[in-house]
């Protein structure tokens, strides 16, 4: 929309021809300047200025919709029913969600299972389509997904044929780099509708940018592409596109107080609660505030625990889990409510506690 | 008053200048024909000229019962105005009570906080209270929901919208209203129905959508609230040339402040969080930088403190400094059950 030409929006053509002498083309072009700065740039009267401004911007304009119930999001189920009530029904299409989580806690475990579950028939809560899955640390293993599809759904996959015909429907990528990455999901972009694609799973986003050896202050411009992008891909499509993130120790100096917070003393919690070193997910807030549901992935006391942290139609709960050959099944599906932003810290355990497939395995 | 301030294009200033008219007092004394022969530009041209030195030199016309200057009002008659105003209700008495009543309408107000604090929520619940019908205390509104990063979820919207509903039967029941015979109750789709969504994908569009703003409502004239989810996030991704990036900030914000006026409608601005590095340490701050935070009338803070989620009036011309709990339930905004953290004045 922002790429209209102004040629071709009905202007009358003696400002169009103004607005082309001057190499402003598009719409963005023209309404990136402020109107007392055209009006300098094009010398012309401010009554034109006007008139030609509220022309490009009608047409440039997006439309005005409806706010209808056909218009409810689908959901991909993932099967652990505590999760699936909350957010009504599963991961939303149209929107990103994002995993964080210490590493080993099964968040590409938990991806595996979602990209099983997307291919399977609409009979058995799946979408019947293809999955991208695109894995920059090669955590995918196509025998653990075959074991957990047999151990969850044994009745779709002995059939014959059924575990190649599910299998063959993931595609794995694995980007080399950055800018392998951003090639593979500009390609997508078209294609999408056309192989019945219905899951898009990035795992991880933050190895990728890590990946890059550049600054924090630097990253932050790409990051910011490959946001607008993934979001406008996620609604264009109306398919639900699940990220992981990795976690990083909070820094010393970083706190999460306003200026006026430090007046305002009923009874808030001591300035050194901030440095207790608890991790934080990686990627900036800039990012936090991009995703639309983020579940948080952790261990405490050798428990570990998925919490919904965002989510704009769930409360806060937070439910035991483990990992079994299955994947991942709930303890309880009853969840337990946590309020304040404790639903947003990440703790984690030493790895011995974690990585213990087997000892969990019923 | 110089000539060179008038907004005029560069070549006719300098054709004026040249001529010899560099002050209004100048270009007043003279008549369209003589302007136009002089400085050598057409008449309608010259017409212009002396319309806009009139109206800036601020010399009264003939009637002389006018004001002193052409638009001002006297602060008596605003006060009547400002009483009169109606204010939009958040569901949480107590956030209503720090804002002199709910959302002023003919005000922008910028409500910022973290992600998960609720942004979102506040706008979806106001969009639905705008509609409650005037019998109940409400405006009796519609609302523009213009939504930038897709936040917006109709499951969300009309969970609210069906337990606003019931609280309205709630209360024309205990008020023993009695409806007229063909009077509709509102369903939560009929809320629905009157939410103007807009998604605008990139910062041009919600530039444009900005501007085309004035037509849409015009032609929708029940429009009372308008709510953009979030100003920030198209600015703060795509826009490279900070510097141009508060130029445009600065007239989005006077152009709201226009609709604002014009139509008697509330503005509510929803802003992102960014990190900032002032007195020794890092804080938080709203985003967009200093000169954003001078560009709205009303500002409020989301935060968290301790387990309960506070907002605090940051900024307002008329309200005191105060913060008050809210937490977000299952039907929407409504007051925290912890009873004794209520209203803190500064």
């Amino acid at each position: 929309m922002s790429n209209k030409l102004i040629g071709e929006m009905g202007l009358h053509t003696k400002i169009s021809n103004i607005f082309a002498a001057r190499n402003i083309i598009t719409a963005k072009d023209a309404l990136s300047m402020t109107e007392f700065e055209l009006m300098e740039l094009l010398d012309v009267g401010m009554k034109e200025i006007r008139l030609a401004i509220a022309l490009i911007s009608e047409a440039t304009s997006p439309p005005c919709q409806s706010v209808e119930n056909e218009h409810l999001l689908g959901h991909l189920p993932t099967h652990l029913k505590g999760l699936d009530e909350t957010l009504c029904g599963g991961i939303p299409f149209g929107v990103l969600t994002e995993l964080v989580g210490p590493p080993g806690i099964g968040k590409s475990q938990f991806c595996m299972k979602l990209a099983l579950s997307a291919s399977f028939p609409v009979a058995y809560g799946g979408l019947d389509g293809r999955v991208i899955y695109i894995d920059v640390e090669s955590k995918f293993s196509s025998r653990r997904v075959i074991e957990m599809g047999l151990k969850s759904f044994p009745e779709v996959f002995h059939l014959k044929g059924m575990a190649q015909e599910m299998a063959g429907r993931i595609l794995v990528l694995r980007p080399t780099s950055l800018a392998n990455f951003t090639e593979s999901i500009q390609e997508l972009k078209d294609s999408i509708l056309q192989n019945q694609v219905k899951l898009l799973v990035i795992d991880s986003m933050t190895a990728l940018l890590s990946g890059e050896n550049k600054q924090g202050a630097q990253r932050q411009p790409q990051l910011g592409w490959h946001i607008s992008f993934l979001k406008s891909l996620a609604e264009f499509s109306r398919i639900p596109i699940v990220v992981t993130n990795q976690v990083r120790s909070q820094n010393r100096d970083e706190t999460s107080q306003y200026s006026f917070q430090a007046r305002l003393k009923d009874g808030f919690q001591e300035h050194t609660k901030t440095y207790d070193s608890h991790l934080v997910a990686a990627l900036g807030i800039n990012w936090a505030h991009a995703v639309t549901i983020r579940l948080v992935l952790e261990a405490k006391s050798g428990q570990r625990i998925i919490k919904v942290a965002k989510s704009p139609m769930s409360p806060p709960l937070a439910f035991p889990f483990h990992i079994t050959s299955a994947g991942i099944s709930l303890l309880s599906d009853n969840g337990t409510e946590l309020k304040g932003p404790g639903i947003n810290t990440i703790h984690a355990r030493g790895h011995s506690d974690m990585i213990n497939f087997h000892a969990d395995c019923s | 008053m110089e000539a060179w301030r008038l907004p005029l294009s560069s070549s006719i200033r300098g054709k004026l200048i040249s001529a010899g008219y560099t002050s209004l007092s100048l270009i007043s004394s003279v008549s369209s024909s003589d302007l136009a022969r002089d400085v050598n530009i057409t008449e309608e041209e010259a017409f212009e000229i002396l319309r806009m030195a009139n109206q800036s030199s601020g010399s009264s016309s003939c009637n002389g019962s006018r004001s002193l200057i052409n638009g001002a009002k006297n602060a008596w008659d605003m006060l009547h105005e400002e009483e009169s105003l109606p204010r939009i209700t958040t569901s949480c008495s107590d956030l209503d009570s720090i804002l002199g009543g709910g959302i002023s309408c003919r005000d922008v107000t910028e409500i910022g906080g973290v992600p998960g604090i609720g942004k979102t929520q506040i706008g979806i619940q106001l969009s639905v209270n705008v509609q409650i019908p005037r019998e109940c205390g409400g405006l009796g509104g519609k609302a523009i929901y213009i939504d930038t990063e897709g936040s917006f979820m109709v499951e969300r919207a009309l969970q609210i919208a069906e337990a606003c509903v019931e609280d309205m039967e709630e209360y024309t029941g205990y008020m023993h209203k009695h409806f007229q015979a063909n009077q509709v109750q509102m369903k939560p789709k009929d809320i629905l129905d009157n939410i103007f969504y807009f998604r605008v994908c990139s910062y041009t569009e919600q530039i444009a959508l900005v501007n085309h703003l004035d037509k849409f409502i015009s032609e929708n004239k029940d429009v009372k609230v308008v709510i953009v989810d979030s100003i920030t996030f198209h600015f703060r991704q795509d826009f490279d040339d900070l510097v141009q990036r508060t130029r445009v900030l600065s007239e989005m914000a006077l152009k709201f402040m226009k609709l604002a006026k014009k139509f008697s409608l509330a503005v509510v601005l929803l802003n992102q969080v960014t990190t900032k590095y002032t007195e020794g340490s890092f804080q938080l701050a709203l985003a967009l930088g200093d000169s954003w935070s001078h560009s709205c009338t009303n500002r409020v803070i989301l935060y968290w403190n301790g387990d309960e989620r506070y907002a605090y009036i940051d900024k307002s011309p008329s309200l005191p400094s105060a913060s008050a709990s809210y937490t977000v339930t299952s039907r929407g905004l409504r007051n925290s059950s912890s009873s004794s953290k209520r209203v803190k004045m500064m």
